[in-house]
């Protein structure tokens, strides 16, 4: 393995670390609010593809888009029925109501699918390397690469250009200036967290060849989201894009180079600059 | 009516507050009664009062101090792995020195991460605590020749309890000497928070800024508890360890953290009797999801928390004194009627 393919690897770990979490810098890091279950919905996408390709066998990249979708309308429904409720609140009731969502999805898919690791069934055309310049590349994590880079493209443009990305800032910013202007903020709200939803689940229905899928998920991966967000901070979209770079290198060299040390290095990382720039390393504020 | 309140006056209600109530010598004694009337049922009711520690202990950092700490576990596990170290290698053969000793050594390291968790706001707080657990289970994973690895650590033998009483097989002996512990330490936060020092860490928690207007040294109220609290962590990780002769990986876990959390907010926080009552209710919970599905009650303590929190936790504290406080209004009103008849 040589230092191009590691760091290949990591870049598309990052890509993909960034499509999971960039819904969670829109919650936790905008709109300040402790969504530990982001990982849930990631999860929930997941499923959703391994059940459409390994049971009802459809082609992946179709199953891919329904991802989206199931995790869209599930994010969609909870936001309206039960998140919305709790954005005043104080942050313990944040943290103790998304962790019981956590223990609920994790015990209901273990007990619909089973505790046991789940595996979907790739196309051909994905499976296996290329090889350029002398680099072995994976093809599906060149897949993944061009998907979240295209993904982040349209993300930054969305955010920056369109009447919806400028409607969201005005919201975030300021809510109460924001609804004076005729802006349906919780509207606002509700769409883009479920658009952030749906990317996790997007997310995790391609992770689920890298990172694993299974029921403890949300658990295992939910400190790596959390990273990006505050290490990234808030302000744009390309604060948790580099930080999730970072992360995703660091963590893919870091496990090739100290595998003895395995997660200590990021955990490290995390708490130096946590404590070195408590607002992210290119954030303003995480909380106003 | 003068701007300032003299200290006599806080004096004076501060000691009025910290008069023992008829309800908690009824509480102990319960505790207590418990103890003799079910034998049988020593094992379960030393988990109990071990996790009621435990949670005393994230009561005094999050309901007096306001500090939400999602990984008290680290100072749990470190007490834990310490006390079996201990017994393993006997180093410290004294159960009883052992467990003073291990909750010094969580207390150190409350000291040092508590500079790391006083900086910055809420969600700061919550990574970096969740950061230092994860950190000392992955640091307990990597060096696994002096912790076990997964396999924890194993043929941990204790000593008598002060050379005297030998741990049995029912847990008899484990139990009287975790309620014990458990009084003791609960004795001395009982004067912690109610000496000028804890009205000091309440002001801190209501309002930072003004407390520090009115002169607490805000930063160091805070490393003061956060440090005393990680020693109880780290005395009830030692228990753990004691009395089930046992340490592994799973003491520094999220969920034990979460579920902490979760006992505390059940029993109410602010108030030390919040993670004992908590405790109480949380393992009965627990038992009954267990029964009911036996795999899957980590399905239903979710169910119970989004519930809580959807519900109020103040609103939900009122409706459960409802009962007690009427009772309570209907003997007073009856005692004032009768006193009026005569």
């Amino acid at each position: 393995m040589t230092l191009l393919t590691i760091l290949f690897d990591g870049v598309a770990y990052g890509m993909l670390l960034f499509v999971l979490a960039c819904g969670l810098a829109v919650t936790l890091g905008l709109m300040n609010f402790v969504n530990l279950a982001h990982g849930a919905f990631a999860m929930a996408g997941g499923y959703v593809c391994a059940v459409l390709v390994n049971q009802a066998g459809w082609p992946f990249l179709a199953a891919l888009p329904l991802a989206f979708l199931a995790s869209a309308v599930i994010g969609a429904v909870l936001e309206r029925l039960l998140y919305r409720h709790l954005y005043a609140r104080s942050h313990l009731d944040q943290v103790l109501f998304s962790v019981g969502l956590v223990f609920m999805s994790v015990a209901a898919v273990d007990y619909i699918m089973g505790s046991s690791r789940v595996f979907m069934q790739l196309p051909e055309a994905l499976q296996g390397q290329i090889d350029l310049f002398g680099v072995g590349i994976g093809r599906y994590r060149l897949m993944i690469i061009v998907i979240c880079g295209l993904l982040t493209v349209g993300l930054q443009l969305t955010l920056a250009k369109t009447r919806f990305g400028s409607r969201l800032r005005a919201a975030v910013d300021d809510p109460r200036v924001a609804s004076g202007l005729g802006i349906n903020v919780p509207q606002v709200f509700a769409l883009t967290f479920a658009f952030g939803c749906g990317l996790a689940g997007f997310g995790g229905a391609l992770s689920a060849e890298i990172l694993g899928l299974d029921p403890y998920f949300p658990l295992k991966f939910m400190i790596y989201f959390l990273i990006v967000v505050t290490v990234g901070g808030s302000s744009s979209i390309t604060g948790p894009f580099l930080a999730s770079l970072l992360l995703g290198i660091g963590d893919v060299a870091g496990k090739y180079y100290l595998p003895k040390l395995g997660p200590f290095v990021i955990y490290t990382i995390m708490i130096v600059i946590l404590i070195w720039r408590p607002n992210g390393l290119f954030g303003r504020t995480a909380a106003r | 009516m003068t701007m300032s309140t003299p200290p006599e006056i806080v004096g004076f209600h501060a000691r009025r507050t910290a008069r023992w109530h008829w309800a908690e010598f009824a509480f102990w004694t319960v505790l207590i009664g418990c103890g003799l009337l079910f034998p049988s049922r020593y094992l379960i009711m030393t988990e109990i009062v071990r996790l009621g520690l435990f949670a005393l202990s994230l009561d005094l950092i999050l309901g007096y101090a306001g500090i939400v700490s999602l990984g008290h576990a680290a100072f749990f596990g470190v007490g834990a792995y310490s006390a079996g170290l201990l017994a393993l290698h006997g180093i410290v053969g004294e159960p009883v020195l052992a467990l003073l000793v291990a909750g010094l050594a969580a207390a150190v390291l409350g000291f040092a991460t508590s500079f790391l968790v006083i900086r910055g706001v809420d969600l700061t707080r919550l990574m970096v605590t969740l950061g230092i657990a994860l950190l000392l289970e992955a640091l307990a994973e990597r060096f696994s020749d002096i912790t076990g690895g997964t396999d924890g650590l194993q043929g941990i033998v204790m000593q008598p309890l002060l050379g005297l009483f030998e741990f049995d097989i029912f847990g008899k002996v484990g139990f009287w000497y975790t309620v014990a512990v458990l009084f003791v330490l609960f004795l001395l936060a009982r004067r912690v928070v109610h000496s000028p020092f804890g009205l000091s860490l309440r002001a801190i928690r209501n309002n930072p800024l003004r407390a520090s207007a009115v002169g607490i040294p805000v930063n160091a109220r805070l490393v003061a508890i956060y440090t005393f609290a990680a020693f109880y962590a780290g005395i009830a990780g030692a228990l753990f360890t004691q009395t089930t002769q046992l340490a592994s990986l799973d003491v520094f876990s999220f969920e034990r953290s979460a579920d902490l959390i979760l006992v505390l907010v059940l029993g109410g926080t602010g108030y030390l009797y919040g993670g004992l009552i908590g405790a109480l209710v949380f393992k009965l919970l627990q038992e009954t999801f267990s029964i009911l599905t036996p795999q899957y009650w980590l399905f239903w303590i979710g169910l119970v928390l989004v519930v809580i929190v959807m519900i109020g936790r103040e609103r939900l504290h009122r409706w459960v004194l409802f009962l007690p406080r009427s009772i309570a209004r209907a003997v007073r009103s009856g005692k004032t009627a009768a006193g009026g008849a005569e």
